[in-house]
């Protein structure tokens, strides 16, 4: 197990010297009595009398890294928070960090990897929905468990993995509802990075606009990931002059597209822009000035104000710099440790078919973004916000549901 | 299109002409280094892209730099910037000539690998030193926003300092190559290397500085590029195939060629941009330049070389 | 000597090579490899397919392609295609996401079995032939040509992405469990796979020695070398470059279907600029003219960074740079060309009186010119600017 932890320093250098692993001490020794590690464990995975070892899975390195480093500091804070707690059965969490390398193949190989070889009891991780897509055969076939924790497309429910960020209808479809309903938004365009995300997203969109909604999708266009030059994109919107402009432009591509709709006169004073991409951590490098005025939707902000967040915030910074800023797949990663500690503790049980069997039902009270729930389908009741940008970077939450909203990954009609 | 007045359209057809130039000027500025070392040596130089994120690395330095250290310097710090990521890729340029590129002349799709295996040890080093998130630079006051010439129209301001940037740039170029004594060794390098030699032009140190140019100028590609996008330790590899092609496409070792490609291929992207979806557009106007290439293997402006 | 055995296995030394080779493979490699390990050289053999069509169309036809990605991407979609099919009771998955709602015509022959090994076959043969036919009657070369070839697979990336309903987007074809009813992904299945793709490669091997030793093989090499004088010779260049241009893409289309096979997807991921690439640093370690050699290359290559990556992330870019650097700068014929100058001096200094020691076909062994170089047609300028003129010694 220390192979994981070193090799974790060894590739992250000197400056994130954290090493949770090493932790593992006194408060393992009585709660071991109650649970003994041969009932917790019937299938030969790594758990002994004081520890339990999971795996994190995440690009590393690669042209992911910039969005899935997030996602990995969120799970060792997460992680290193529970250990000091006492752990999950009373045993340490001791963590393999691998890397996904931006490279599909390779995260179902260093999946494989992860529950053949360390026979972890649960994988944190994941990012694009083509490393979940290349991981799921895996980890369905070891019958092992994955975290995934971002939000997605929908269309997916499988029997190992728990869905912790939003799916389409709990983000997309509440969003273009507000365009509609506070906006008085009739006809929308809608422009995306070139990959499936956005499409099958913008899919769910104009179905939702044309039949529900009963408005006009005015264009739909997709830029290759990394495309800088959105002169004509922005021309193309003029010309179609759209009450609402809805983004799933990502990455680096972004702040190109931010800067040029600004330095083009459209800016959050004119135009009504939502995007569906940009959270705190695109906007540190979009700079708060482009994306002013414009509207972002998720289930957590920065900026919300409750006691669960301001302790989140305060601990994330302690662990990793006090200019972290925390995006909501950040957050949604830090609930997949909190959520598994709370199923394997209900379950009695490290073994992956109890630790399923309790986790529909599970409730995290103490989740930066309020209380969430886990449904039957594996992914969460979840509230869907609105944020608005402010040019500091932050963004003043201007929306909120009322209720928790069902998750539907499969939606009738779309 | 329904009901837009005729002013209107003229507006976003104004606009339209604006950012196809655009792009044009970063297309050109991006290609002329790699212009330059591909007529001078026919060395492919597969880093090219990585040169421009040191150009741009440099230009962020520096701006972070001034945000902490001085920020009334802030309105001015880019005319300190552009000198400096030229110079930096410079530098780096020539040790890289020296180091490897000197071995690799006569085998040029040997200089593409080398090159190649350059750009990963380039971009991991960016990743080391800058972390892998990607940055992006504080613009001055003066360079955000847009210039409206009329009510309707709003040209960049950014695409207008590029293209003025563009403009010293290549006019420097120009009389570097044209007029200088420099420009003079370079080019009968180029028509005849042996004879070169013969009359006692020190080849291989045109070929070093040459190099070094080349890359400096990617340099301020990069320090460019920082106003319209951000920079992370693989923005080097996105605009790679692009440049190559508008060398490529205007023929090795004609400067004329090059804006000319750059030219052709700018308007032709943005414009198919405009009327077709983004991704589409890239689709026709790269197959458009690999059929006229077929008709023309040797490029728009092939320059006549005698060997 | 050694009449027994045909021309093309190369003598001796060439069957010990070829020996040795299938050994590691189908005995070695399997008892001395887990499960997972094993399956993983499979897939590092399916990229080794792509390498050997490398080796001919490159170190041997001086045609650097780029864009091998794309046929790789041809033979792997084919398969997947097909798989999917399997998998899904009517429409794909995918293209319900898509709003799809009636499968596609191509898509409809891939029901067949038959078909889809033909469409492995053919596909890639049939666009390197329209590639080929349009740049080499052209006088396309040399670096021209690898440039387009890349952006032919830019091309292709983008066409496949924007594509979703058809192709599964970015996500590729996934999740595909069975051929034929068989699942694939058992131990077992891994294991069987392996030894086909281990067998077909091997007989790929020797398809491109043959070829290589026939006349075909030496003119091959001589336009290489000279084209301007096979020209003059009253040969069709540009028919000889086709050809071993659709030779290569057929290769990487076998290694496509081999690797989604063993995979259970395929996807955009491995038909772009940066497989490409890699595919000729895999043959470009390993030895381009050796076929055997770019077998190891991608072997060694893929182990390399599996076990480097795994501990040291941070530094596997830069160990995998210099490695290509330095093959490049001081062994261009890979690790092929350094194992046969070490064989060579070895067996001269045992043997010093013996005949000049002869092994296998390659021509330009130990040259100092670089095979790469493409001539220029008469009376132009050199398109691709080589100031090499030196003569291939032998």
């Amino acid at each position: 197990m220390t192979q994981g932890v070193r090799r974790f320093l060894a590739g992250r250098g000197m400056a994130l010297a954290l090493s949770v692993g090493v932790l593992a001490g006194s408060a393992g020794a009585y709660a071991n009595q109650d649970y003994p590690t041969d009932q917790v464990n019937t299938t030969g995975l790594a758990v002994t009398d004081d520890t339990v070892t999971v795996g994190i899975l995440q690009s590393l390195t690669g042209t992911m890294a910039i969005s899935e480093m997030g996602a990995v500091e969120a799970f060792r804070l997460a992680i290193a928070q529970i250990n000091e707690e006492g752990g999950v059965l009373g045993r340490q969490i001791e963590y393999v960090l691998e890397d996904g390398a931006s490279d599909w193949p390779t995260f179902a190989d260093r999946a494989r990897k992860l529950l053949r070889q360390d026979n972890v009891a649960t994988i944190f991780g994941g990012y694009t929905s083509a490393s979940r897509q290349a991981m799921l055969p895996v980890i369905e076939r070891e019958n092992g468990l994955l975290f995934y924790p971002t939000f997605y497309e929908g269309m997916e429910q499988s029997p190992n993995v728990v869905y912790t960020g939003q799916e389409a209808t709990q983000q997309t479809i509440a969003a273009l509802n507000w365009l509609a309903e506070e906006k008085g938004a009739e006809t929308f365009y809608l422009i995306g990075s070139d990959y499936v995300w956005p499409r099958t997203t913008n899919n769910i969109a104009r179905t939702h606009i044309e039949e529900v909604l009963g408005g006009e999708v005015v264009g739909e266009d997709y830029y290759a990931l990394g495309h800088t030059s959105f002169g004509s994109a922005v021309n193309r919107v003029r010309l179609r002059r759209p009450d609402a402009i809805v983004s799933t432009v990502v990455g680096g591509s972004n702040v190109a597209f931010f800067r040029q709709l600004n330095a083009s006169g459209l800016n959050g004073s004119n135009t009504l822009l939502l995007s569906l991409a940009t959270s705190e951590d695109e906007v540190l490098g979009i700079g708060g000035e482009n994306v002013e005025g414009f509207y972002s939707a998720y289930k957590y902000f920065m900026s919300l104000e409750n006691e669960n967040n301001e302790a989140f915030v305060a601990a994330f910074k302690e662990m990793h710099g006090s200019d972290s800023v925390i995006g909501d797949n950040t957050q949604a990663a830090y609930l997949g440790p909190w959520i598994w500690k709370a199923a394997v503790e209900r379950a009695g049980s490290f073994d992956v078919d109890a630790v399923n069997d309790n986790l529909a039902g599970i409730e995290l009270h103490n989740a930066p973004e309020g209380y969430v729930r886990v449904h039957e389908n594996r992914h969460l009741w979840t509230r869907a916000r609105i944020g608005k940008w402010n040019a500091d970077g932050q963004a003043t939450v201007v929306w909120e549901s009322d209720d928790l909203i069902e998750p539907d990954p499969f939606p009738e009609g779309y | 299109m329904g009901d837009f007045t005729t002013e209107e359209l003229l507006a976003i057809f104004a606009m339209q002409g604006f950012a196809g130039l655009s792009l044009f000027s970063v297309l050109l500025l991006m290609a002329l280094g790699l212009a330059i070392i591909y007529g001078q040596m026919r060395v492919i130089n597969m880093a090219h892209g990585e040169f421009m994120v040191i150009g741009a690395y440099t230009t962020y330095f520096i701006s972070t730099l001034v945000v902490s250290q001085a920020p009334w310097f802030l309105d001015y710090y880019v005319f300190i910037a552009v000198p400096a990521a030229f110079l930096m890729a410079f530098i780096v340029g020539w040790i890289v000539e020296a180091v490897l590129i000197r071995h690799l002349y006569h085998r040029p799709l040997d200089t593409l690998l080398a090159t190649w295996g350059l750009a990963l040890i380039m971009q991991q080093a960016f990743r080391s030193i800058f972390g892998a998130r990607e940055v992006s630079v504080r613009l001055p006051s003066w360079l955000q926003g847009s210039y409206q010439p009329t009510l309707m129209i709003d040209i960049p301001i950014n695409g207008i300092a590029i293209m003025v940037l563009t403009l010293f740039v290549t006019a420097g170029v120009a009389w570097m190559m044209y007029r200088s004594r420099w420009g003079l060794r370079v080019r009968c390098t180029v028509s005849n290397r042996e004879m070169s030699g013969a009359v006692g032009i020190n080849t291989r140190s045109v070929d070093r500085l040459t190099f070094a140019v080349g890359c400096g100028i990617a340099g301020i590609a990069g320090a460019a590029f920082t106003t319209i996008s951000s920079t992370g330790p693989t923005s080097g590899a996105l605009y790679i195939v692009d440049t190559f092609l508008v060398v490529v496409f205007g023929g090795a070792g004609s400067l004329l060629g090059t804006m000319a490609s750059a030219f052709s291929i700018a308007q032709g992207q943005s414009i198919l941009e405009f009327f077709i979806s983004g991704s589409m557009a890239k689709v026709l106007t790269l197959l458009v330049v690999i059929g006229i290439l077929m008709l023309r293997p040797e490029g728009l402006f092939a320059s006549k070389v005698r060997r | 000597m050694m009449n027994k055995l045909p021309d093309f296995i190369g003598g001796r030394s060439g069957l010990l090579g070829l020996l040795v080779f299938a050994a590691l493979l189908l005995l070695v490699f399997p008892a001395a490899m887990n499960v997972d390990q094993l399956s993983l050289a499979g897939r590092f053999l399916a990229f080794g397919f792509v390498a050997a069509g490398l080796v001919l169309c490159w170190g041997y036809g001086g045609i650097l392609s780029l864009g091998q990605g794309v046929f790789f991407g041809l033979g792997g979609y084919a398969m997947a295609m097909y798989m999917k099919l399997e998998a899904s009771d009517g429409l794909p998955d995918f293209m319900r996401w898509n709003r799809i709602t009636e499968l596609p015509w191509f898509w409809e022959p891939f029901h067949s079995l038959t078909f889809t090994v033909f469409a492995i076959l053919l596909l890639p043969a049939a666009l390197a032939y329209l590639i080929g036919i349009a740049m080499f009657k052209r006088r396309v070369s040399g670096v021209y040509f690898a440039i387009i070839t890349q952006a032919i697979a830019v091309i292709t990336t983008i066409l496949i992405i924007g594509q979703q309903g058809f192709t599964g987007g970015a996500n590729g074809i996934t999740d595909l469990r069975t051929l034929k009813g068989w699942d694939i992904h058992t131990d077992s299945a891994q294991v069987t796979l392996y030894y086909a793709t281990a067998v077909l490669l091997i007989g790929v091997i020797l398809v491109g020695k043959w070829l290589l030793s026939t006349k075909y093989g030496r003119i091959l090499v001589a336009m290489r070398d000279r084209e301007d004088r096979v020209r003059f010779s009253g040969y069709d260049v540009a028919n000889f470059k086709v050809f071993i241009f659709c030779v290569a893409g057929v290769f990487s289309g076998i290694g496509g279907a081999m690797f989604t096979l063993q995979e259970g997807f395929m996807s955009a991921s491995f038909v772009g600029i940066v497989p490409s690439i890699e595919f000729v640093i895999f043959a470009a370690v390993g030895g381009r003219l050796s076929l055997l050699g770019a077998v190891y290359g991608a072997l060694i290559v893929g182990f390399a960074k599996v076990m480097f990556a795994e501990a040291y992330p941070q530094l596997w870019l830069f160990l995998i740079g210099s490695v290509f650097i330095v093959v490049v700068l001081f062994m261009p014929y890979g690790l092929a060309g350094l194992q046969e100058n070490l064989t060579r001096r070895l067996r001269a200094y045992l043997r010093r009186t013996e005949e000049h020691p002869s092994s296998t076909p390659s021509p330009p062994r130990g040259t100092t010119s670089v095979g790469a170089s493409n001539r220029p047609s008469q009376g132009e300028p050199d398109a691709d600017g080589s100031l090499s003129t030196q003569e291939v010694r032998s």
